[in-house]
């Protein structure tokens, strides 16, 4: 057996993988959080509680409902996002002219109200969720067995944040956008509606986050917990790649995804901890981030 | 004004106050004090104080159970350990600004927490159990009252030093910075170095309020470094008033008992209204504190003594 380092290839293949899955994960979060940050100079800490309530829609809809994956994987986003709608016309708005350090805190505070329920209703115990028969089994091949819903899982993911990449870069909407998070005074004086694009685009941030959600839930457990854990490492995530480029997100989070997966196979003990590892070395060396811009 | 807090610290156990809780209180209280020394008057949010209660708890745990080290030194120790902890959180913290600063602490802290939780002299999952309490100057510390006026004395002495460093030139500068951080630069301040200095101190004495804590409840677990600890941390100080040095004692009252009366209110809400529903805030103190803090951040941001004081200032300055 073809052994790489002393680990067999096989294992590390698999662990690269995984960290593929968990970067996918990593970067549409972050992607998420990102363009929120941009329109509404908010830093998202419900992102992570808006992800698993995606997941637990999901997974409400087959359980209570009998609604399909399929189905599941647009209605959860659409519903998640109107709730995050609610959340920003009724609450979050109110904070814009203030510290961006107080929509931190209202958001952090929504993510003790919503896990506290979520909590106290289904205990943290996590659910299991079926991989949709379309994409359960795998293909074995000749170094390696592919599971084929972890394919779909970096696959869907990539694609909405490349379609995400082209809507904000190339389309007129885009360009709008790019504009009111230059100058909003601006852009209004033009006669556009940019209170509604702000809401939207929280809305769409928020939509990106359930999206994830729901295609973590068949291979990750969903239970109230799994937000939080995966939000600390998102915001270190942001950290190392700036929140400048819509590219650099993807790309970080990506790359310490398979970093992290890396991780396992050589040194276990430091695979929950070398996000923030390659955060406090990328602090010293480029203290804007990877991609941010130096001010 | 101090020596009436003095008294009543002293008479409270007589009238019927359980030690115990007393001293939750003031252990809470003072961790929001350090904290707030660093929000409030150096313009930091920090979102990993956790870590310095926390650290300084595992410290004296160590130090105490394990090195069987006298109770004094343990408690130094602890200090010790939280402030170098703030020092080396403060390299890297100061890098950045604002936001980002905040998910700086917020990861820095993780990293604490999953080292905790692997490491093999921290009890992982179970945390560390019977740290001994020994005795002081003679006192045994295994009689509560005893542990109860040591406990506040020392309480005391870390709010006074708050007070002591917030009036002090070195307060001002902070307050300063602060304010308009370029000025302070181009007068002549080395910003970054009262920076890392504030967050040494705040980290400080939230040690010693962690390493009190340890005593107290001669255990530590993992909850004490967690982010909803740190989390915690903030909404104290929030609710009684950011940047004011009473407010934070006011708030850990606050929280304190809340959190002890939840599960007696879910129950009276649920005999009330015949709603079994309400039984899900008993069993999820979190969501309680979820929704204070919305409420604060949405309706009173100055806090109670920070909207006191803002009434009082409204009132003099109209006559």
């Amino acid at each position: 057996m073809l052994l790489i380092f002393g680990v067999p290839l096989q294992a590390l293949l698999g662990q690269v993988l995984i960290g593929l899955v968990n970067g996918s994960f990593y970067a549409v979060l972050s992607l998420g959080l990102a363009v929120i940050f941009g329109m509404l100079n908010v830093i998202n800490f419900a992102h992570g509680a808006f992800y698993m309530m995606g997941a637990f829609a999901a997974w409400m809809g087959l359980n209570y409902l009998g609604i399909s994956y399929w189905a599941m994987l647009v209605l959860s986003p659409l519903l998640v996002g109107l709730i995050a709608i609610v959340f920003e016309r009724l609450l979050l708005r109110h904070l814009y002219r203030l510290d961006h350090l107080y929509g931190l805190l209202l958001t952090f505070g929504s993510v003790l109200l919503i896990e506290g329920f979520f909590r106290g209703v289904y205990g943290v115990s996590g659910m299991s969720y079926p991989v949709p028969s379309m994409l359960s089994g795998g293909v074995d091949l000749p170094f390696m067995y592919l599971p084929i819903y972890r394919i779909w899982v970096i696959v869907a993911s990539l694609t909405l944040c490349f379609g995400v990449w082209f809507a904000v870069e190339k389309t007129k909407l885009g360009a709008l956008l790019r504009a009111a998070t230059f100058n909003s005074k601006l852009v209004e004086s033009f006669g556009i509606n940019v209170p509604l694009m702000i809401t939207l685009t929280f809305g769409f941030g928020v939509a990106m986050a359930a999206f994830a959600g729901v295609l973590a839930a068949p291979i990750m457990q969903v239970s109230p917990p799994m937000g939080g854990t995966i939000i600390i490492v998102v915001f270190a995530v942001v950290v190392i790649g700036g929140m400048g480029s819509i590219l650099g997100s993807i790309v970080t989070g990506l790359g310490l995804g398979v970093l992290e997966g890396l991780t396992k196979v050589y040194w276990p003990e430091a695979a929950n901890t070398v996000v923030f590892l390659v955060m406090l070395i990328v602090l010293i060396l480029r203290p804007a981030g990877l991609f941010g811009k130096q001010n | 004004m101090f020596s009436l807090a003095a008294i009543v610290a002293i008479s409270l156990p007589f009238i019927g106050a359980y030690p115990i809780f007393l001293m939750k209180v003031f252990c809470y209280a003072l961790f929001a004090c350090g904290f707030n020394l660093l929000l409030g008057y150096g313009g930091m949010l920090s979102f990993g104080h956790a870590a310095f209660l926390g650290g300084a708890g595992y410290a004296v745990g160590m130090a105490v159970s394990n090195w069987g080290w006298s109770t004094l030194s343990g408690l130094v120790f602890g200090v010790g350990v939280a402030s170098f902890m703030g020092f080396i959180f403060g390299i890297f913290a100061i890098r950045r600004s604002g936001i980002y600063l905040t998910m700086i602490t917020l990861a820095i802290a993780q990293m604490v927490y999953f080292f905790i939780l692997q490491a093999s002299f921290t009890g992982g999952e179970d945390g560390m159990q019977g740290i001994p309490r020994g005795r002081i100057f003679g006192f045994d510390l295994n009689n509560d009252l005893n542990l109860y006026y040591f406990v506040s004395a020392i309480a005391f002495l870390g709010y006074l030093a708050c007070y002591r460093i917030v009036n002090s030139p070195f307060g001002a500068v902070m307050t300063a910075i602060r304010e308009n951080e370029p000025r302070a630069i181009s007068l002549g301040y080395l910003v970054n170095r009262h920076k890392l200095i504030l967050f040494t101190l705040s980290a400080g004495i939230s040690g010693l309020a962690g390493a009190l804590k340890s005593l107290v409840f001669a255990s530590v677990t993992l909850a004490d470094v967690s982010w909803h600890m740190s989390g915690l941390v903030v909404l104290m100080t929030l609710i009684g008033g950011v940047g004011t040095l009473l407010g934070p004692v006011l708030g850990a009252v606050i929280v304190v008992v809340l959190e002890s009366k939840v599960g007696d209110f879910s129950r009276f809400m649920v005999k009330l209204t015949g709603w079994e529903s309400f039984q899900i805030l008993g069993q999820s103190v979190s969501m309680v504190i979820g929704l204070i803090f919305v409420i604060c951040v949405m309706a009173f941001r100055r806090g109670i003594v920070g909207e006191v004081k803002h009434f009082w200032d409204q009132r003099s300055r109209a006559k």
